[in-house]
């Protein structure tokens, strides 16, 4: 396959690269040691140990991956990295190193961090969505997409790009779930109609094939078996979900260079 | 280590009598799951299916609590505290774990006979699926990848081995099959490139009999379909579900996971076998009789584990001995297996996008178009697939082969694009989903109807089918229900605490058929009343 190359609007993605930390929560299996470590590490490794591994470590011309290394997998603290740089592997071009136990370490840590960078996906970032074309978008808007029926740039969706990084707001407009990458509905209204008595109307708490509970107008919680009481969901979202099958890769692109003019 | 035994001079009392035939034959692993359910499916054939029928679609609607166990970890321990494993049952007990934790509860009474607990190092637990047995001892696999060897009567450790380092992020959550003298042991893990493998242990000391990288090494063959040999070596392909056997043929079956890196395939061009491969082995050799890839080069992180069920019967007018899978890619595949011969490849759900076609040699083929990127890529289904780990379950009285699925969408993303990408190198940001059961003609692939639930969430449980007429399945809330498996009516439900999380198992014991499914913490089972 071929990767499709980021450039256009490179400049602007920029200022949307900063992801809320709290969605960066650690997923490490093995810990870090302190940045000042890693980073003293980071300068040791690219003077000594990146000609043959790598400035990333995962291998080189000469030298093999150390991130996915089982040796350094294994080491503690430079406890494996230390004896064997005692002697190198002189069968292999490798010369021995003399360093410090705290050098070790610091190289060790490097290593480690670059591994756990690796298995941590919460660390990684997605480049640039704005990939598209913003005219082509705002025609697909208001045309083929049928957006402008429920949402206006004047109204509901002025300054929207200020609030979302661009894919988070991807995700909302492809699929508005709560939260980045969630797929439950925000919230959705339903009437109930029981088989005696008026019918209820009010905000969706519960459904399931047996039973529904909304929450109505004076905040009472009301449930109901749907053997005796019909249900009729408005789904705000369904032409969300009618487009997921409808879209190309390009009018997604499109849409989300459009609406990230939207500040 | 700490082993826990509740009140243990009791419980062996009151476990005497259920305990009286102690230990599982070898034999009794060859019948139908009537009155033992002794392994993970059941039987070998993973159809889920039992021949018990005291309980119909006549009385299911009087069906009623029989007991209620939750499970204690004493302590923390991150994800056990869902049942995933489908429990075995023998002799009026029940044996299943959960990561770090076995237990045998008192089929009879739901009382907790012993609890085992494992000190870990680590590794990711996202669940265990449950038990291997022989004889009276229970096998079952550790997050940090230790298989452990217990004393069923009594919960003892009997002997320990490890079965792959965690410190290079592998994990492992499937049951130990027994097949003859061999105990079938996987492995998962997808984090850092490692090339996953199948083994046999022996049963007495669980030392390595055999062993079967499920990538190919040097020049051996499957390797052009890899561009080098650092590729294949961190190639993926992990081992994380049990598979099936046919006696007859002494051949077993099962399915790889996905290659790595897992987003980014373009340090791996080819189809990289046999990643998302169904493979038949020799349980006594671990020579590979045939393979079928369901998902060449795949990019969607597809592990194709799914369970490769056994039918035999008609096919375009011929009896067949076949093998049936609905794979996380959306795709239901029917083989003969005997020969791996391609019978049929049709989708099951129908808003997958991410294929270009089926090839002649029947193999779903990926659009590259498709693939993730870098600016992301809309793809259905979302990352846990059409289905999942979760059981199917054939009927033999329909000739349907019923299916728990997802219609879903996620924006797939390669985020890291240079020439050596590792681990996931991207993700999938979910979108919508929803949630079915489908019930598919084998001969066809025709979806004979279509369940779609209205409740949201996510689905997780196994299916279970007999010959009562009824077809057993949790939905995404927390309902368990009972389907008549031949037109999807819907029988008799009950909520429970929380969504059914297994697969649900059926036995017959003192002259009663009982029906009991893992939700949450807790174990259930149900019976008819007195």
């Amino acid at each position: 396959m071929s990767l499709r190359t980021v450039s256009r609007a490179a400049l602007l993605a920029l200022a949307f690269n900063a992801w809320p930390e709290a969605a960066r929560a650690q997923l490490i299996s093995r810990p870090v040691p302190p940045e000042d470590v890693v980073e003293r590490g980071r300068a040791a490794f690219t003077v000594s140990c990146g000609f043959c591994h790598g400035i990333d470590a995962r291998g080189g011309e000469g030298g093999p991956d150390l991130v996915r290394s089982e040796m350094m997998l294994n080491d503690e603290g430079g406890d494996l990295l230390g004896p064997f740089l005692q002697v190198g592997r002189p069968d292999l071009g490798m010369p021995p190193f003399q360093l410090s136990e705290a050098e070790v370490a610091e190289l060790a840590g490097f290593v480690r961090a670059q591994s756990q960078a690796v298995i941590n996906r919460r660390l990684y970032v997605i480049q640039n969505v704005v990939t598209g074309d913003a005219a082509r978008g705002r025609a697909y808007f208001n045309g083929e997409g049928g957006c402008n029926g429920c949402h206006s740039p004047a109204g509901d969706l002025a300054g929207i790009a200020s609030r979302f990084d661009p894919p988070g707001l991807l995700n909302r407009f492809l699929y508005p779930g709560r939260g980045r990458g969630g797929s439950q509905p925000l919230s959705r209204r339903a009437t109930v109609t029981p088989a005696a008595g008026p019918a209820v109307s009010g905000t969706l708490e519960y459904l399931d094939d047996f039973s529904v509970a909304i929450r109505d107008a004076n905040g009472d919680y009301r449930s109901f078996s749907r053997d005796a009481a019909s249900v009729e969901v408005d789904d705000p979202y369904a032409a969300h979900v009618d487009l997921l099958g409808r879209y190309t890769d390009d009018d997604i692109h499109d849409l989300i260079t459009y609406l990230v003019t939207l500040e | 280590m700490i082993r826990s035994v509740s009140l243990p001079a009791l419980a062996i009392l009151i476990g005497a009598s259920a305990l009286a035939a102690q230990g599982l034959d070898p034999g009794r692993l060859l019948g139908p799951p009537t009155d033992a359910w002794p392994t993970y499916n059941g039987d070998y054939t993973g159809r889920r299916y039992s021949p018990l029928d005291e309980i119909h679609g006549g009385n299911v609607g009087s069906l009623t609590l029989a007991w209620a166990f939750r499970q204690n970890t004493r302590g923390p321990a991150p994800g056990a505290g869902t049942i995933k494993a489908t429990p075995l049952y023998v002799d009026g007990v029940l044996y299943y774990a959960a990561p770090d934790h076995a237990w045998a509860v008192d089929a009879r009474t739901g009382r907790e006979i012993w609890h085992f607990a494992w000190e870990t190092s680590g590794g990711i637990h996202i669940g265990n699926r449950g038990v291997g047995m022989l004889g009276d001892t229970v096998y079952f696999e550790t997050p940090d990848c230790f298989l452990v060897a217990l004393d069923a009567r009594t919960g003892d450790l009997r002997w320990t081995q490890r079965i792959a380092d965690v410190r290079q992020e592998y994990f492992c959550t499937p049951p130990p099959m027994v097949i003859g003298d061999n105990l079938i042991t996987g492995v998962g893990g997808d984090s850092l490139d490692v090339p996953g493998y199948l083994q046999s242990r022996d049963l007495e000391t669980g030392e390595l009999r055999w062993n079967f990288n499920t990538t190919p090494r040097g020049d051996e063959p499957g390797a052009e379909t890899w561009p080098n040999a650092e590729s294949m070596e961190h190639g993926g392909g992990m081992t994380w579900l049990p598979g099936t056997y046919d006696p007859e043929l002494n051949l077993y079956y099962f399915g790889t996971g996905n290659p790595n890196p897992v987003y980014a395939g373009h340090s791996r061009e080819g189809d990289n076998l046999y990643t998302c491969t169904i493979i038949a082995i020799n349980p006594d050799t671990g020579e590979m009789a045939w393979y079928f890839q369901v998902s060449p080069h795949d990019t969607h992180d597809w592990d194709n584990v799914e369970t490769p069920v056994l039918i035999d019967g008609v096919f375009e007018g011929e009896e067949r001995r076949m093998l049936a899978q609905a794979a996380r890619n959306g795709y239901f595949v029917l083989l003969d297996r005997v020969t791996g011969e391609h019978l049929l490849t049709t989708p099951f759900i129908e808003t997958l996008n991410w294929s270009s076609g089926v090839d002649e040699a029947g193999r779903p083929r990926p659009n590259p178009d498709k693939e993730p990127q870098p600016d992301g890529t809309l793809v259905s289904p979302a990352e846990p697939g059409a289905t999942n780990w979760y059981a199917p379950s054939f009927n033999p009285d329909t000739g349907l082969f019923y299916v728990h699925a997802t219609e879903s969408w996620a924006i797939d993303y390669v985020t890291d694009t240079g020439d050596n990408p590792q681990g996931f190198a991207g993700m999938a940001q979910q979108l919508y989903a929803r949630h079915l059961l489908q019930a598919v003609d084998y001969q066809t692939g025709n979806i004979v109807w279509s369940h779609r639930y209205s409740g949201s969430g996510g689905t997780r449980s196994g299916l279970l089918t007999t010959a009562g007429g009824l077809l057993f399945a949790g939905d995404p809330t927390r309902n368990l229900i009972a389907f008549e498996p031949a037109t999807g009516d819907v029988l008799w439900h009950v909520p429970l605490h929380a969504p059914v999380s297994n697969g649900p198992i059926t036995y017959e014991m003192d002259g009663r058929q009982y029906v009991v499914v893992g939700a949450g913490d807790m174990l259930y089972a149900f019976t008819l009343p007195d």
